[in-house]
């Protein structure tokens, strides 16, 4: 067998590598545009800070591809050919596959905005746009970041390491609204602010200028103010990258559509990642994840199934995490941005403004149905167990040490964290507490 | 197959940062002192070179203590090593190479040369009389460097590190143990007539404490000399497995020796500079436990030797012992495992030379309850962790997989665990049950890393 992928992200290298493990004999390809090897997105911005070196970046070794026959090509797909089962490529000869993997990612969406060709002003999704970031933010002075998600505050992190005053026009009326509940938003922008991040809530970008040479200069804000920026970074999201799924003829909306075993609308071609879609998402989960952990799962999903073993995508429990400058974020379950009808919600706050713990639970049988933290580290299996088994909150406080995964000598917050749900929640019993760790 | 190389990543790099204004009165203070030191390595008259030496210590310790106050003191706790990668001093640049000859250039003039450091060494005379009540030799000198080295730059270190309180305490046991046990308490046993001894070396890493001559010697010496050797034994043969089963080799790596010590303070700087290429950990296999079998059977012959029942064997043993005493004990721990620190990373000496690391990997690795586990399904493969592991251990090759990381070499810093932006990994000690089982969270491949 013959297995194909286009793209070399974390969804088409999770699907290889598993592939190879269930398939020792298949012979497997690996086609990637943007760079010959497989590298972590989310480590970009390292580079830019000068953490790290494009190597350290790579998860794996270069001998690992080799020495495991997974075939890599440094080039581009242009076309596929459903019915003859052939890929067209830009620089070599066309490649037949008996099982393709469409695993092409994201691109960054950005609105229209007047002056938007203007240069100094891009997106950020991959090498490429770190290659003209770090051109162009030479000898910057200020620089304006637009859009309030989790490329934004990379963004912001990156030019204030240089010393380049940072400018952020986030839209909605607080930080990351959609996502996070209104304390979690509080304390992250006053965060943010104490990192001399000029952060404009409920502001919008309405045009951008430029000079004589066709660089940018200002931006004006719907708020009717002009700053001064010579780099603009928007950070308005992305979307599937639907190209090649286009050009091929799948049925595709918003993504590269799919049903639950990962297959598009013609045989033997699947597609996995940031660039599918969901026909029929599970209850409560989305149409399309464009995150890292779902693409390494779905990744994992398709191959089991390409490989003869029929297995649908099911995520499990939610889980994702973050960083903000130096305040970690960690979410496990489900916590709505917004109060919801017969969900009760914890809420704990160090006075310092550094750790924060929420917990939703179900008002009927106080069933956890979710946890986030800020500036805390909880365990992973610890609250898979929780979640799946609805444990109820007067147990979960109880045993919150179990879940504590910050470093030895770290200092506990557990008997604050009881005391504050004590009062916020004094008809609910809370068992004998347990000691932190594994022991 | 089709393979191509990967392309360089011609990222546009800015202008070096230029040295805060402010940064730049300690550093000239640093600056100074070394030109002083100079003067009283060169000056025959004993007194104009003390003078000369205790200006250089304490311009060259209070600009070092100035300069990482202003420098990792004033901004933001937390983990933020920008430019690392792009500072000619960190990342093998040529401040790195010139930082590595002169240090390297320090312990050839020390072990084969002391007669050039003479001015400096007659320069200590008087502490030397009032610490160990006799005459500065070489070894007070190197002794007072390395102590000051490890006070100053563990300045720098606790400053650095002050968000995360297992640095802290990693950090001042470091400096408590090189100050008190290896300056001041050796110095204090000279003064009272009685053998230097270092109560926090023992064999093998110390390879001749356990020799018979050694031995023999502090046998003879009375009470405290049969104290130093029952001390030896029970800390090489009890207190060692005793220790390691319970909190892994890092008791003793990151928390008690002096080699580790230094690395930790003086080398931290240099730390994302050991290699992690699987090369680098074949190289360390094929070094490391070699010179723990060559110090195991030097002991063992000479204890043979000892006992008479062998006559010939002074053949073998003298030619070894001199051997290992060399290669391994001046060259291997002394001038490569220092002076390479700029250029290989800070532990090259722990990692691929010391017999005690050896032999507490042995029993980290599969008599420990020391695990570094990862959480869940949540790396996302950025590499903070393998750049900040002084050991060369490829942390994300296990933390990707979700798999807890059990390696010998691991001396349990703690960095990884600082530089995950995730929270992913964290130094556990605990049941030995499941101590290797990976997280359900990822499915394990099983394609091979090492």
């Amino acid at each position: 067998m013959h297995f194909v992928i286009i793209g070399n992200g974390i969804t088409g290298v999770s699907a290889a590598i598993t592939a190879r493990r269930l398939l020792p004999e298949a012979r497997i390809t690996l086609v990637g545009a943007e760079s010959a090897h497989h590298y972590s997105r989310p480590a970009l911005m390292y580079l830019y800070l000068g953490h790290l070196r494009y190597a350290d970046v790579k998860p794996h070794a270069d001998w690992f591809w080799a020495e495991n026959r997974l075939e890599l090509l440094h080039d581009e797909a242009l076309g596929v050919h459903t019915a003859a089962r052939t890929v067209q490529l830009a620089a070599g000869p066309s490649l037949a596959y008996d099982r393709l993997l469409l695993a092409t990612g994201s691109v960054p969406r950005i609105p229209g905005w007047p002056g938007r060709q203007l240069r100094g002003v891009q997106g950020f999704y991959g090498l490429p746009d770190l290659e003209s970031m770090s051109r162009d933010t030479q000898g910057v002075a200020h620089a304006v970041v637009v859009g309030g998600g989790l490329i934004g505050v990379e963004l912001a992190e990156m030019l204030h390491s240089r010393g380049i005053h940072v400018t952020w026009l986030v839209r909605e009326g607080r930080y990351w609204q959609s996502v996070l509940p209104a304390e979690e938003s509080a304390m992250l922008e006053a965060h943010i602010r104490d990192q001399h991040i000029d952060l404009q809530l409920t502001t919008e970008l309405r045009e951008l200028r430029g000079n004589a040479q066709g660089r940018v200069q200002a931006v004006e804000t719907t708020t009717g103010q002009v700053l001064p920026a010579e780099w603009v970074g928007l950070a308005t999201g992305v979307q599937p990258n639907l190209v090649l799924a286009q050009a091929a003829g799948l049925a595709t909306d918003r993504g590269i559509l799919v049903d639950e075993m990962l297959e598009t609308s013609a045989p033997g071609v699947y597609a996995a990642g940031d660039c599918a879609q969901h026909r029929r998402p599970a209850p409560g989960e989305v149409a399309v994840e464009q995150l890292w952990y779902t693409g390494r799962m779905q990744g994992e999903t398709v191959a089991h199934t390409i490989c003869g073993e029929p297995t649908p995508y099911r995520r499990g429990e939610w889980f994702n995490s973050a960083k903000f400058f130096h305040l970690e974020y960690q979410t496990y379950g489900r916590v709505p941005a917004q109060p919801t009808a017969g969900i009760a919600s914890f809420c704990w706050q160090h006075p310092n403004g550094k750790h924060l713990l929420r917990i939703n639970f179900c008002g009927a049988d106080q069933a956890v149905t979710g946890v986030n933290t800020l500036g805390l580290r909880q365990r992973q299996d610890v609250w898979e167990h929780w979640l799946r088994e609805k444990t109820p909150i007067g147990t979960v406080v109880a045993q919150l040490a179990a879940a504590n995964f910050d470093p030895e000598f770290a200092r506990q917050h557990e008997p604050a964290i009881r005391r504050a749900f004590a009062q916020q929640f004094p008809s609910i019993a809370v068992e004998k507490p347990r000691r932190k760790g594994l022991w | 197959m089709q393979d191509h190389p990967t392309p360089s990543l011609a990222l546009a790099q800015p202008p070096p940062a230029a040295t805060p204004p402010g940064e730049k009165l300690p550093l000239a203070a640093v600056a100074l002192g070394l030109l002083a030191l100079l003067v009283a390595a060169a000056d025959a008259d004993h007194n104009r070179a003390r003078l000369s030496l205790y200006a250089a210590l304490a311009l060259v310790s209070g600009g070092a203590l100035g300069w990482a106050w202003l420098a990792f003191g004033r901004p933001a706790a937390g983990w933020h090593p920008h430019d690392l990668w792009r500072r000619a001093s960190t990342s093998r640049g040529a401040v790195a190479w010139a930082t590595g000859v002169a240090l390297t250039g320090f312990y050839v003039v020390l072990y084969w040369f002391p007669g050039l450091l003479e001015n400096l060494i007659r320069a200590l005379d008087p502490f030397s009389a009032w610490l160990r009540h006799r005459a500065a030799d070489q070894w007070l000198l190197y002794g007072t460097f390395y102590t000051l080295a490890v006070l100053v730059l563990g300045g720098r270190a606790l400053w650095k590190y002050r968000s995360t309180r297992y640095h802290l305490a990693r950090t001042a046991s470091v400096m408590f143990f090189q100050l008190g046990f290896s300056f001041l308490l050796p110095g204090l046993l000279l003064a009272l007539q009685q053998p230097e001894y270092y109560f926090s070396y023992f064999w093998p890493l110390k390879y001749d404490y356990l020799f018979p001559d050694a031995v023999g010697k502090l046998l003879h010496g009375g009470g405290l000399g049969v104290f130093m050797v029952f001390w030896g034994v029970v800390l090489s043969f009890l207190a060692t497995p005793v220790l390691t089963y319970f909190f892994g080799k890092r008791w003793y790596c990151a928390w008690v020796c002096g080699c580790g010590g230094l690395a930790e303070t003086a080398g931290d700087a240099y730390r994302h500079l050991s290699d992690k290429s699987r090369t680098a950990w074949r190289w360390e296999m094929r070094l490391l436990y070699p010179i723990l079998g060559l110090i195991l059977l030097l002991t063992a012959l000479l204890w043979v030797g000892a006992s008479g029942a062998v006559p010939a064997l002074g053949v073998v043993t003298g030619p070894l012992g001199q051997l290992y005493g060399f290669a391994i004990g001046s060259i291997f721990s002394g001038v490569v495992g220092v002076g390479f620190y700029p250029l290989l990373g800070s532990r090259v000496w722990c990692r691929f030379g010391c017999p005690m690391a050896a032999y507490l990997g042995l029993l980290q690795k599969h008599f420990s309850r020391f695990r570094i586990s990862t959480n869940g399904g949540q790396c996302i493969s950025c590499g903070n962790c393998s750049n900040a592991c002084e050991m060369g251990i490829d942390v994300k090759q296990y933390a990707q997989r979700g798999a807890p990381i059990v390696r010998a070499a691991c001396v349990g810093c703690g960095l990884c665990a600082t530089a995950c932006p995730r929270g992913v990994l964290n130094l556990e000690n605990g049941p030995r049950e499941g101590r290797l089982a990976a997280s359900t969270f990822i499915h394990a491949d099983s394609l091979r890393i090492l």
